[in-house]
């Protein structure tokens, strides 16, 4: 028996990373998944895009679990896209109970005085606005439910404290908090529950890539993979090497599950103890 | 198979209200009991005292569930007792995992500075240095096992914010946040993880009795339960005046499986979004 048996959630970044792993999870737990990805390249992300073979593989990894999953190609930054792969997955899938605003990305860092315009509002665009227009579209089918239903937004901790040349990361990060406290509020009513979770730093192509490795080790001319881990360890009191995407997820199957049924509005660290540190 | 087989959870007060519920929820999941209760009434607690016979009805619950049990009699202002509880369960039990430091009273409730010394220093002595003595007298087991832990202590949405005459309860389940984020750092590199719940009005004795409808209705005469639980309700953003002990129990029981060994130094409320509102 799963603790999500007979639910369906919605994820947006479903592709690969943290938003694959979430899918498998829930899977696992016995949910029906709607999953989009943009699958298309963001100006100045390291990562390098999400493609069709990434979400293909999800799939097939869904669906080895004998769960369902609807995955489209759509963009957050585009309403009538993410309106229509809810709405038509909602329709296939019959109900919608679990919404994971999962998408985002991380583009060139710099000091906040020398950012472009178009980084730091694409940035905005994508990890704010798209969680708003995420939640947006799922809520009137949340509410259809006489249970209600979990919203759970992937914030960070740098949606809880600064960090040096992440700006418009952690700008958009510390926005979602206020999103979350205010849809926590206006959806209570409705039996629904928001909150937010903020994850340290995991181990995804959006941190293990060249550029992240240059600003995690701006001291070495070609830093490697193991060399980002040396920091990675030193940025949590635990000594952990880096988060794995399993570890947010099992967070987000707790949150959305009954055990959790009068949890909202919290913001929820998953940073092996970094903002204590 | 249970999320925390093959562990053995210390838990303080015991006997009824939330701690039976965890002792119970924690066999459920496959764990083993050391458990204490005062046994004794608490002068100015606004609670009936707990007795024996409340603390045979958690051993015969957890027993009915196959689990082992230690309780014992002892009390958390005395370290001495604390301390010889838990080291001879541990010498039965053979191990000691998880820590719940729940035991905790509210007392006499009134303008802050009316509160007589007792009642103010008696409160502290046992909902914040009794939860430092739980601590004190378990940690060193947890270190020999060099398998790491994880320690869970009960503060409230009042550890957070403020209640208006219960400042002795809000100044001692603040205190608590502290002495976590403090061992939280400490305990990191042993993997010993530590964090905090902070629960809205519960459904235990602590709350559902007559002095404490007082404190919410101080407009009628003779408040029953549903004249409490009307006015709990605006306090709370979900439509409900209270949660259920099993609502914490379950956050317990997350917060110390594997799921989430990489959440530690949090202060996560089960609050039904009081804190939100």
């Amino acid at each position: 028996m799963g603790r999500l048996d007979g639910k369906v959630v919605l994820i947006s970044g479903v592709a690969r990373s943290q938003g694959r792993s979430h899918a498998l999870r829930f899977a696992e737990e016995g949910a029906d998944v709607i999953g989009f990805d943009v699958l298309d390249e963001i100006k100045g992300s390291a990562s390098g895009p999400a493609t069709q073979a990434d979400m293909d593989e999800t799939v097939r990894q869904v669906e080895a679990l004998d769960r369902r999953i609807i995955a489209t190609k759509a963009d957050v930054r585009d309403w009538a896209g993410v309106k229509a792969a809810v709405d038509d997955g909602v329709a296939q899938l019959g109900r919608l109970d679990v919404v994971l605003g999962n998408a985002g990305v991380f583009t060139a860092p710099s000091l906040a005085e020398d950012m472009e315009d178009d980084i730091f509002m694409d940035t905005l665009n994508i990890n704010v606005a798209g969680v708003w227009r995420t939640a947006k579209a799922a809520i009137p089918h949340l509410k259809n439910n006489a249970n209600g239903g979990s919203i759970i937004m992937t914030s960070s901790v740098a949606g809880l404290s600064g960090i040096a040349n992440f700006a418009h990361y952690v700008a958009s990060k510390h926005a979602l908090v206020g999103l979350m406290r205010t849809l926590a509020l206006e959806l209570a009513p409705s039996q629904i529950r928001v909150n937010t979770v903020h994850p340290g730093t995991v181990n995804t192509v959006m941190v293990m890539n060249d550029v992240l490795a240059r600003v995690f080790r701006p001291d070495l001319e070609n830093p490697t993979a193991d060399d980002v881990i040396a920091v990675a360890q030193q940025m949590n009191p635990m000594g952990a090497d880096m988060l794995e995407p399993y570890d947010i997820s099992n967070a987000m199957v707790f949150l959305a599950s009954d055990e959790a049924r009068y949890i909202t509005g919290v913001t929820l660290p998953v940073d092996a103890g970094s903002m204590v540190q | 198979m249970g999320r925390l087989d093959g562990k053995v959870v210390f838990i303080t007060g015991v006997a009824r209200g939330q701690g039976r519920s965890h002792a119970i929820r924690f066999a459920e999941e496959g764990a083993d009991i050391i458990g204490i209760d005062v046994l004794e009434p608490i002068a100015g607690s606004v609670s009936d005292p707990t007795t024996q016979a409340d603390m045979e009805e958690t051993v015969a619950a957890v027993e009915a569930l196959d689990r082992r049990i230690i309780a014992t009699k002892a009390d958390v202002r005395s370290l001495e007792q604390v301390k010889k509880a838990v080291d001879d369960g541990v010498a039965e039990l053979g191990r000691l995992d998880v820590v719940l430091a729940n035991a905790g009273v509210s007392t006499f409730t009134g303008p802050t500075e009316s509160l007589s010394e007792e009642a103010f220093t008696d409160l502290v002595d046992i909902n914040l240095n009794g939860v430092w003595r739980t601590c004190a007298a378990a940690i060193p087991h947890i270190k020999t096992g060099e398998r790491g832990g994880s320690i869970i202590m009960t503060s409230s949405a009042a550890g957070l914010t403020a209640l208006a005459n219960l400042g002795h309860y809000v100044a001692a389940k603040h205190g608590v946040v502290g002495l976590m984020r403090a061992l939280a750092l400490e305990l990191a590199p042993h993997k010993i993880r530590v964090n905090s719940i902070h629960p809205t009005t519960v459904d235990t004795p602590m709350v559902n009795n007559e002095a404490t409808f007082k404190l919410f209705r101080p407009d009628l005469d003779k408040p029953g339960v549903d004249d409490f639980l009307e006015a709990a309700k605006v306090m709370n953003a979900l439509p409900v005046g209270w949660v259920q002990s099993v609502d914490i129990s379950n956050a317990m029981v997350w917060l110390a499986s594997d799921e989430a060994r990489y959440v530690t130094g949090v202060t996560l409320p089960v609050d039904a979004g009081m804190l939100v509102k």
